[in-house]
């Protein structure tokens, strides 16, 4: 397994399917009925929820270290997600040990812990690892949900991830978001001979990989929502087109046989064919390529630049970025290329429209007055609202539950080249919560994947 | 124009009467003399001391790329000019294939700079198309805004690179 994974650094998914996932017997006694732990996360600028994540118990030192990393990680994603506020471990009380009898409530309410994660790990007869966890109301002292999960020694930092989803979905509501990855374009050298490589990793930064070596400029990849695939933009030989890239076998292939420049592309949401631009004698209109028949097929016929198509989730329409009325401006269309109508309105230029996965929003980036910024609005063009703002903003993506945004941020450049810094930051859905996600060089151009599985 | 062309012309075949291949395939004065009529020289030594880059010939002597406005593509007075002078290099020698990159500076979103590029390319390659220059001579490529020719987030930067430039990509001078 170690050695598979050395090999192509992504094992990771395929051990997926030895993932078994059981839930634990609610054994929790019934509490006198009280306001259910939640958070809202539709309300912005809320108070992280104060939460005791303990180290995962072991009995043996094989497990110990993984079962304190365990935690480590968890906390991370909540921590990161504004949402959630770990406490010190060091005001904890109660021991991990006798947490796995039963916590003793009194001395994590003490601390104003209002949710309480506890668990142990543990080898298997067979080598694998088990991880139980269990996600307690310290008020109510009622079990929330638990669970017991298999996995390969090598897996378990996904086991941390798909615990921390667990406890974001318990207690928001909605689907989390931590076991997932990004892939990116990482950036080194002066802005007039950038060096641009495709590089991947979880959305935590943890197992970083470069995908590229940089010898051809590459751009805007996208992942696939069904298979391990990347779109991209690739100027191998001087020849900018559209490609796919095989994440587990790294093969390339130039999606297509066009005569002129292909980009902007991105997947359909079952992932059976690819909506981009074709550029031809300086007219770029939206193009679909079926990934299983290799057929082309035109959506839209204009002589402006139709360009950054992006489907709704459902799959019935794309919205895209044209500058057919004069500027750059954002349009919806039905999946044919009917029905084209205009959906931005406000000042200055938009681009970039991308369709949440929850199908509610589109963030945009928008120029005006010399600033960038990233933003929101309805497919329908109603409710705007601009999330972050600086010299320069672009190129927001979803996280899978369509609750966070990131984008990248570039700095002004000085004459002597010094500025110019290119990275990656993370923003809520609600404005608040901007953080930078840590890359090993600059970084753009950005794409989150979906949820694994 | 067409007389001083002829007496060029007419010099560069004394001087082909009596000079070894290779030197007539290393002249450096092309400037303005078709002599496509003529049989085509052989192709020069590649370790010719004195053969001038036709790239080098290009920026040095004919300039090699026009500017843009901010988000447009038309073609300026200055670029008009510019593109007339390209014409004539290129009319003037036949051999030379070009590619005209299209660039943007940096203030526009990556996906829609490219479009925009391309844009710049075309114009700059239908305008030449336009004064005779046809053949499948002239390839566009767009860099958006990945390439900027000059550092820096103010007005003169942008300004610079917003451009299209010509490259020569294969063939030699005339």
């Amino acid at each position: 397994m170690g050695i598979d994974r050395m090999k192509t650094g992504f094992s990771a998914m395929a051990s997926l399917r030895f993932i078994f996932m059981t839930a634990l017997i609610l054994a929790a006694s019934a509490v006198a009925a009280r306001a259910e732990l939640r958070i809202d996360i539709t309300r912005g600028n809320i108070d992280p929820m104060p939460v005791a994540i303990t180290d995962f118990y072991s009995a043996d030192t094989r497990t110990a270290a993984i079962g304190r990393e365990l935690s480590e990680v968890i906390a991370a994603d909540l921590e990161r997600s504004g949402l959630f506020a770990p406490i010190d471990q060091r005001a904890f009380i109660q021991s991990n040990e006798s947490l796995l009898v039963r916590p003793r409530f009194s001395d994590w309410r003490v601390i104003n812990s209002q949710a309480l994660v506890s668990g142990s790990v543990s080898y298997e007869q067979d080598g694998r690892l088990k991880f139980e966890f269990r996600l307690w109301d310290v008020f109510a002292e009622t079990q929330m949900t638990g669970f017991a999960y298999r996995t390969p020694r090598n897996n378990w930092r996904r086991v941390a991830h798909i615990i921390a989803d667990a406890i974001y979905k318990r207690i928001t509501g909605e689907e989390g978001y931590f076991d997932s990855r990004i892939v990116y374009v990482a950036e080194t050298g002066p802005h007039t001979m950038r060096i641009k490589r495709l590089a991947i990793m979880d959305q935590d930064g943890a197992n970083h990989k470069y995908l590229t070596d940089g010898s051809a400029l590459v751009l805007t990849p996208r992942f696939s929502p069904t298979r391990q695939e990347i779109t991209y933009l690739s100027y191998f030989n001087d020849t900018p087109r559209v490609y796919l890239f095989d994440i587990n076998t790294g093969r390339q292939e130039m999606l297509g046989a066009f005569k002129g420049m292909t980009f902007a592309p991105r997947f359909s949401p079952d992932g059976n064919s690819v909506i981009m631009s074709y550029a031809k004698d300086g007219i770029s209109n939206i193009w679909s390529m079926d990934l299983r028949t290799r057929r082309a097929r035109q959506i839209t016929n204009h002589p402006a630049i139709d360009t950054s198509p992006s489907f709704a989730p459902d799959g019935r329409q794309i919205t895209f970025n044209s500058d057919r009325g004069g500027t750059q401006q954002l349009y919806v269309m039905d999946a044919d290329g009917g029905n084209v109508r205009r959906i931005s309105f406000g000042q200055g230029r938009y681009a970039t429209p991308v369709w949440s996965p929850r199908g509610d929003l589109i963030a945009f980036t928008k120029f005006y007055g010399g600033r960038f910024f990233t933003g929101v609005m309805r497919p329908d063009g109603t409710g705007e609202r601009l999330l972050t703002e600086s010299f320069l903003d672009e190129a927001p993506t979803w996280s899978p539950n369509g609750r966070v945004l990131i984008f990248f941020r570039q700095t002004r450049t000085t004459s002597s080249g010094a500025g110019g810094v290119t990275k990656v930051y993370s923003v809520d859905l609600t404005g608040y919560n901007l953080r930078q996600v840590k890359t090993p060089t600059d970084a753009s151009d950005t794409a989150w994947s979906p949820l694994n599985r | 124009m067409r007389m001083k062309l002829l007496g060029l012309m007419a010099a560069l075949l004394l001087v082909a009467g009596c000079e070894t291949p290779a030197d007539e395939g290393a002249t450096t004065e092309p400037s303005g003399a078709e002599i496509s009529d003529a049989p085509p020289p052989p192709p020069p030594a590649a370790t010719a001391p004195d053969v001038m880059d036709p790239q080098e010939y290009l920026v040095v002597n004919v300039g090699d790329r026009i500017f843009f406005d901010f988000d447009k593509s038309d073609l300026r007075p200055d670029a008009i000019d510019q593109l007339n002078r390209q014409a004539d290099f290129l009319k003037a020698n036949g051999a030379l294939t070009v590619v005209i990159e299209g660039h943007c500076d940096e203030r526009g979103t990556r996906e829609y700079n490219l479009a925009l590029g391309d844009r710049r390319a075309s114009s700059a390659a239908q305008y030449l198309e336009s004064m005779g220059v046809g053949g499948g001579r002239v390839e566009t490529i767009s860099y958006g805004k990945e390439r900027p020719a000059v550092l820096g987030s103010n007005e003169d930067a942008w300004g610079q690179n917003r451009r299209a430039v010509m490259v020569v990509k294969a063939g030699m001078l005339s």
